[in-house]
């Protein structure tokens, strides 16, 4: 299987290149965030306040860690189901973020919102949290830090391994994948 | 009369938690190894490689399998000969789940269902207690993933659905869940008594090995009738296409109101982590 290393934020050549089905190793910063989080960016636009980071180009993973042991940068972290977020994903997008990780279908508004303003739906391997603590390099709490496993932490990855699933091509990895296998 | 202390129950509870979630089962990844063989994507493989891997590096490496860490899962069971002493017995069990999170570093997921406020400490467990024979205590610890518990329902079926609405209906469940439980998954089905107790059979079904059939032969058909069915979804490991949909599937029956055909399907993830001890 051919794996090419990509960087974050993402670059907008790369991001046309990328195909639903490829795996990919993430290299860069990327941020968490997850249910609560989202919640309080809706907020904080509708107070007309500013989000923690600047969306554009950037990659949020969809990631809630266990408590990093001593002698550990980040405890296990694997992805959520990205579909509790797909109500606020579409805003974000709008604002610039191109890049999201988790796993599960997302929502027809989020695929069409990520074909408008060209972003791609990566899917880290659910369950394997241990595996994907060994790419986070170093983490940060950046804001959010009273929500606990819900805070905005901005990581640093090396080779994370990541699944194509949704690319700017309007392919869809779960979409394609089912179907070739289904007998 | 036995007695036995409730400072040995939260000790077990302790350390059945905290094993649970660092070393994936012999019997689980003897599973995963085989799959990758059943695996027809390469994609798929390339899956279930990586959860080989997690699981060593969780063991050697001593981080949790997976982040989420679960609601404390309990089933208990106390012999009758046996009396508790020192304390009550649902007190030791969630003093045992306090100190595995906070001491293992495992992640506290229980909130308050209205404010969405965090326990703190991933108390209460969801504690199943039934007598036995005996004067033993047998503690089994299931550790739940949110992802794969929200692809479970119970349904009453009307009798004359039989057995092909059971299988629609395990199907249709799989086939919601699609990637969202973590496949591959494990499935547990059962089916009978009423609401809740088919409920509890399919959580009792999980807690079967991987690969051993039910004795009675109609049900162990099924099993294989319905794992057969799940592979041929073409839903595969993370649900990126692939043969390998379910590591396995168990039912768990007992007899049912003539008017009523309760089924519960209850969905695992493939990081299956359980652990027993008997006291």
């Amino acid at each position: 299987m051919e794996i090419r290393r990509i960087k974050a934020p993402l670059e907008a050549g790369v991001i046309e290149e990328l195909k639903a089905g490829e795996k990919v190793l993430l290299n860069g910063y990327i941020y968490t965030a997850r249910d609560a989080a989202h919640k309080r960016f809706m907020d904080t636009l509708k107070d007309g306040g500013t989000l923690p980071f600047d969306m554009v180009n950037q990659v949020i993973y969809y990631c809630g860690p266990s408590p990093a042991p001593p002698g550990r940068v980040i405890g296990a972290c694997g992805p959520t189901t990205s579909s509790r977020m797909d109500a606020y994903a579409p805003k974000l997008i709008s604002l610039g973020l191109k890049g999201m990780i988790g796993k599960g279908k997302r929502s027809q508004a989020v695929k069409d919102a990520m074909k408008q303003y060209r972003a791609v739906y990566f899917g880290a391997t659910g369950g394997a949290g241990a595996l994907l603590s060994k790419s986070v390099l170093s983490s940060e709490i950046i804001a959010y830090g009273d929500m606990g496993p819900e805070a905005v932490v901005r990581l640093e990855v090396r080779d994370m391994p990541l699944f194509v699933i949704n690319d700017t091509h309007g392919n869809d990895l779960y979409e394609s994948g089912t179907s070739q296998y289904r007998r | 009369m036995r007695e036995v202390h409730v400072d040995r129950i939260t000790g077990a509870l302790e350390e059945l938690f905290i094993d649970a979630n660092y070393n994936l089962s012999q019997n689980v990844l003897d599973t995963l190894e085989r799959s990758i063989g059943k695996e027809g994507s390469p994609v798929g493989k390339e899956v279930i490689r990586e959860l080989i891997r997690n699981a060593s590096v969780a063991k050697d490496e001593h981080v949790p399998i997976c982040q989420d860490t679960g609601l404390a899962v309990t089933f208990i069971e106390v012999g009758q000969d046996v009396h508790i002493v020192g304390g009550l017995l649902s007190d030791a069990v969630d003093e045992g789940v306090r100190r595995a999170y906070e001491k293992g570093y495992l992640r506290k997921s229980a909130c308050h269902p209205f404010s969405r406020k965090n326990t703190g400490d991933n108390t209460p467990a969801i504690l199943h207690v039934k007598i036995v024979p005996g004067d033993k205590v047998k503690i089994t610890v299931l550790p739940k993933g949110g992802g794969s518990e929200n692809y479970g329902e119970v349904r009453m079926l009307v009798p004359s659905q039989g057995k092909e609405g059971m299988r629609a209906f395990v199907l249709e469940m799989v086939t919601k869940g699609g990637p969202n439980p973590c496949p591959p998954i494990i499935v547990g089905v059962g089916i009978g008594g009423n609401l809740e107790t088919s409920a509890l059979l399919s959580k009792e079904a999980l807690m079967e090995p991987l690969g051993k059939r039910s004795a009675d032969q109609a049900v162990a058909a099924l099993e294989v009738e319905l794992l057969d069915a799940i592979n041929e979804s073409g839903i595969g490991p993370q649900g990126y296409g692939g043969t390998v949909t379910a590591l396995d599937v168990h039912v768990k029956m007992m007899p049912c109101h003539i008017a009523s055909l309760p089924v519960a399907v209850n969905i695992q993830c493939h990081a299956h982590r359980i652990r027993e001890m008997t006291i």
